[in-house]
């Protein structure tokens, strides 16, 4: 590979999970062209999408887009971020916007932002899935007029291709809503001209930051360098390295199949990949291919459901826990009867569960006969139903029972440790994820709108 | 009688996106690897038994150059939902770990 790489520096796997300006700095000294992040994901539920809030705190964000701005206006390389404020809907594109243009304002720098929006209007997708446009992956199946107007945002995943067209346009920074990992790290590469299959791996690659390395906790990021018959990785941390293991296991990440990975407009196929080490911190990565083909986005939509009221007690006494099982299923028969009797059918069709944390709250099986008996639980009480206001006066209704059931009919009322009081704790709606289909598009822009904030000429205006 | 637990050095679990599951068991070595990545137990009847999955669905790869193999499921219910007890599935490989091989 010749030197006249396209590096990128990746500074975290996620913004706002700690860069760190050492390493940022280390970066541009070994001639970095451009910084891009990743901001977000779906991986911790539909709640952020539905409510256009980001699981990181406000703080957090600025700190680390102040870093990487202040590196953009001192090195003069652009600066992509996508799936902005966590789900990359339009609440969190304008969230990290202004974020932005705070820090601006209070460093004194005046980049031309780009910020590029993919949420994505009902009545369009109507029309799109009457003509057949939009196809369901599995295990779901054809997609719904019904279940588009459940959703309370719908996002299309973007590509590159509104990164480039933003910086073609000559953005210094581009906030992105929801894109692929992958993506934004490629997307700087590919526009300089970049081999599409070693630029595509590489992203994936650096896609957590320093996941990819040895020691994935000594460090925030990583830089990539893309040539033309294949990509370097290397920590942007001096103490820790990469290796052809901890490289090509990364991969196997939070991605169904290990060898081949679906983005809007292609494939990238690595069965053939080739890993080596070429010193002692950086590996060398070849044979990796992208196969192109008919340009698609994937939806993610998340929904509003049923209401939760939750209780927690905790229970040490051994002749409960001696025969725990046996005392969960009295007790969740009691509950049920509780509710039908104290509230009748206005409570509808509602749901309890109670989950036993110290014995089998994760999996809800039944231990095996024989197991030994738990020092002690935590029983978490869930009711669900229609409303909030239903799933707390069922949880009231059964706040004697939960707090007093006996193991032994016979004997005292015991009082389990309730946590907190009040008992009740409104929990909200249950979000999901309604969506797991996939829309074809004339364009990759077809979908997308961007916005300009360019602070020099406002200051000058 | 060896099980999942004492033919692996690393077993995960993680959501692949909100609709699947998948599995890494990295085996202790090529011995291991050799004799157990195909094996016939491992195949989707297990998740199907274990986790309600889908049998037709099931995916299992083979990757011999890191002596591992990925298993990928899809969750009977999305992420999130009423009943949800393990957000991310990082939990669920714990089943598998006293599955016995042969």
């Amino acid at each position: 590979m010749r030197d006249d790489a396209i590096k990128i520096i990746v500074p975290v796997g996620s913004l706002g999970a700690g860069v760190r300006p050492d390493e940022i700095r280390y970066g541009v000294e070994r001639g970095a062209h451009a910084i891009a992040s990743d901001a977000g994901s779906t991986d911790s539920g539909a709640a952020y999408l539905a409510l256009g809030v980001s699981k990181n705190n406000r703080e957090a964000v600025k700190r680390d887009l102040a870093i990487l701005m202040k590196a953009q206006a001192e090195a003069r390389i652009p600066l992509l971020v996508g799936s902005c404020g966590q789900a990359g809907g339009d609440a969190g594109v304008a969230w990290t916007r202004d974020i932005a243009i705070e820090i601006a304002r209070e460093l004194g720098l005046k980049p031309k932002i780009a910020a590029t929006f993919c949420e994505q209007d009902k009545a369009v997708l109507k029309a799109k899935n009457a003509a057949g446009e939009i196809k369901p992956l599995a295990a779901l199946g054809p997609l719904s007029d019904e279940t588009i107007e459940v959703c309370e945002h719908i996002v299309a995943v973007m590509g590159p291709e509104p990164y480039i067209a933003a910086l073609e346009a000559g953005a210094d920074i581009v906030l992105g809503g929801r894109t692929t990992d992958t993506a934004v790290l490629a997307s700087f590469a590919l526009m300089k001209g970049a081999s599409a299959g070693p630029a595509w791996h590489a992203a994936k690659v650096a896609e957590c930051g320093a996941q990819c390395a040895v020691y994935p906790t000594r460090g925030a990021g990583v830089l990539i360098s893309i040539g033309k018959s294949g990509f370097k990785v290397e920590p942007l941390s001096p103490d820790n390295r990469c290796d052809p293991h901890s490289v090509s296991a990364h991969m196997l990440y939070e991605n169904a199949n290990p060898f081949l990975l679906t983005e809007p407009g292609g494939v990238l196929d690595v069965t053939d990949a080739h890993y080596a080490a070429i010193d002692d911190r950086t590996v060398e990565v070849t044979g990796s291919i992208w196969k192109a083909a008919p340009y698609t986005m994937k939806l993610e939509g998340a929904a509003k459901g049923r209401f939760q009221t939750i209780m927690l007690i905790g229970i040490q006494d051994p002749a409960v826990l001696n025969r725990i099982d046996e005392f969960h299923d009295r007790m969740l028969a009691a509950l049920y009867e509780r509710v039908h009797k104290a509230i009748g059918p206005a409570a509808g069709d509602f749901h309890i569960s109670l989950r036993l944390y110290g014995w089998n709250a994760v999996s809800g099986d039944k231990p095996a006969p024989g197991t030994p008996p738990p020092r002690e639980v935590g029983v978490l009480f869930v009711a669900t139903a229609d409303t909030q206001a239903m799933a707390t006066q069922i949880a009231k209704a059964c706040n004697p029972y939960f707090f007093h059931f006996p193991i032994d009919l016979d004997k005292e009322l015991p009082s389990y440790g309730f946590a907190f009081s009040p008992a009740d704790i409104e929990r909200g709606p249950v979000y999901e994820f309604k969506l797991n289909h996939i829309v074809e598009v004339n364009d990759p822009m077809e979908l997308v709108r961007t916005e300009w904030i360019d602070l020099a000429s406002k200051e000058t205006a | 009688m060896a099980t999942v637990k004492d033919v692996c050095r690393h077993i995960r679990s993680k959501n692949a996106g909100p609709f699947w599951v998948t599995v890494d068991l990295f085996f202790d070595g090529a011995e291991s690897f050799a004799k157990y990545a195909e094996s016939p137990t491992l195949g989707p009847a297990l998740f199907a038994e274990l986790y309600g999955a889908d049998a037709s669905l099931v995916k299992r790869f083979p990757v011999p150059d890191l002596h591992m193999v990925k298993i990928s499921y899809p969750r009977t219910s999305a992420q999130g939902g009423e009943v949800e007890r393990d957000m991310h599935c990082g939990q669920q490989f714990v089943r598998l770990l006293d599955i016995e091989l042969d």
